[in-house]
């Protein structure tokens, strides 16, 4: 059996890490609460833009645009929105995983415009060629960083470095589920599917002419999307590290819980054994 | 009386305006225009300006920098990137935001910007204008 020193030290430095483990549950709990929030005002806008880019493609399917058509080159851009921090369980493994595993970007075609630090190097290690680094955008993230990263991108497309252009993020569900998410941004695929609502037979006027207005648009589509993404993305990192740091402090109270236990039998042990060795001394002199 | 219709504005941090209103005007790179309920769906990108919201009774104004608005029989749309109300427009920041693009337009050069420094110019004028 370990003796009681070993124990006691051992117990020690567990409920030191342990205490770790609580603050960092405590504070991504308050982290989460904002950036939810965040998310939840950003979506009508997301959601719209969707909507409204959907509803121009439908009425003009006919419409022939640099946008919505793939780029010549076979090379693809994908942005991947990780974390800074590990300590968030599964988080930046399944985006990793979600790139590495997907047959649309194999690492010798594909440029990481890599978003948070851990998925740069985990893609890295991969074989990944990383083309940019915007990691510091993660820890507080700003339209106008969502639209730098936007121009930079269509810069790219434009010139035909990439012919299409993806984004890998997290879609925060709810506080306990979260879904790694690929969308492809460039060519524009809308969902056409949802057709026949009851504006599908609208005459839409755009000034000045469809293309001067997709022109604009599109722009400012894929930086909404990518805003979003940042943002849900930034709710589920702190989501899945408070469950992460949750389990941690449960598993070490368990663990506590038994070394106590340990602790105190070999204490009770001892206690015996000295007690018998006196009796036994006692007994020997008289 | 003119009839109502139902108007938006949304940023992507938040929802900037909502209501029914009797006229919305704005700048859209085409020009002016200043919609009533009823108007025939149109899909325009939005120039920097003044966007202008008649309510019943009152007129409401904000400065309107980027988006683009979307017209449709029962409502408006106005997906602004940067739209904010006087009151949270800093005074001094436009004003030096005026006076650097000025500069830069009259300094010239050959790797000026001209469409960029313009448009910074034109953004300051209307933060100014909004202001007052």
């Amino acid at each position: 059996m370990a003796s009681m020193r070993d124990i006691k030290r051992r117990r020690a430095s567990i409920q030191s890490t342990e205490q770790i483990t609580k603050a960092m549950k405590l504070v991504s709990t308050v982290k989460l609460q904002k950036s939810k929030s965040k998310a939840e005002e950003s979506a009508d806008y997301f959601n719209l833009m969707y909507d409204t880019i959907c509803s121009i493609l439908r009425r003009s399917g006919n419409i022939e645009h640099k946008y919505l058509t793939a780029g010549a080159s076979g090379k693809k851009a994908v942005i991947a929105v990780t974390s800074n921090r590990g300590l968030a369980g599964g988080y930046n493994n399944n985006i990793i995983r979600l790139i590495a595993g997907s047959d649309a970007l194999p690492p010798k075609d594909t440029y990481v415009y890599a978003i948070g630090k851990k998925g740069r190097d985990g893609l890295a290690r991969k074989g990944y060629e990383i083309r940019e680094d915007h990691s510091e955008v993660i820890n507080e993230p700003m339209y106008q960083d969502a639209a730098d990263i936007t121009a930079e991108l269509l810069d790219a497309f434009t010139k035909g470095e990439v012919g299409e252009i993806y984004l890998a993020y997290t879609f925060f569900k709810n506080t306990v589920t979260h879904i790694p998410k690929l969308i492809k941004l460039l060519p524009v695929e809308a969902d056409l599917s949802e057709g026949g609502s009851d504006d599908a037979g609208l005459l839409m006027n755009y000034e000045p002419n469809e293309d001067e207005v997709l022109n604009a648009i599109v722009p400012k589509y894929m930086s909404s999307l990518i805003y979003g993404g940042l943002l849900e993305a930034v709710a589920s990192e702190n989501g899945a590290r408070m469950t992460a740091m949750d389990s941690a402090t449960n598993n070490a109270e368990e663990m506590i819980e038994k070394l106590s236990l340990q602790f105190n039998r070999a204490r009770q042990g001892a206690i015996t054994q000295e007690l018998t060795e006196i009796i036994a001394g006692a007994n020997a002199i008289g | 009386m003119a009839d109502l219709f139902r108007l938006q504005v949304i940023t992507p941090d938040r929802k900037f305006y909502q209501g029914d209103v009797q006229m919305v005007e704005l700048t859209t790179t085409e020009g002016q225009v200043g919609i009533y309920a009823r108007h025939i769906p149109l899909t325009a990108v939005v120039a920097p300006g003044m966007l202008k919201i008649h309510e019943d009774g009152q007129v409401k104004e904000a400065a309107l920098m980027a988006g683009f608005i979307q017209v449709m029989p029962d409502a408006v749309t106005i997906m602004a990137e940067v739209v904010e109300w006087p009151e949270e427009i800093d005074e001094e920041r436009a004003k030096e935001a005026k006076i650097r693009a000025e500069r830069r337009l009259q300094a010239g050069g050959a790797e000026l910007d001209v469409g960029r420094a313009e448009l910074a110019l034109k953004r300051a004028l209307v933060r100014l204008e909004a202001r007052h």
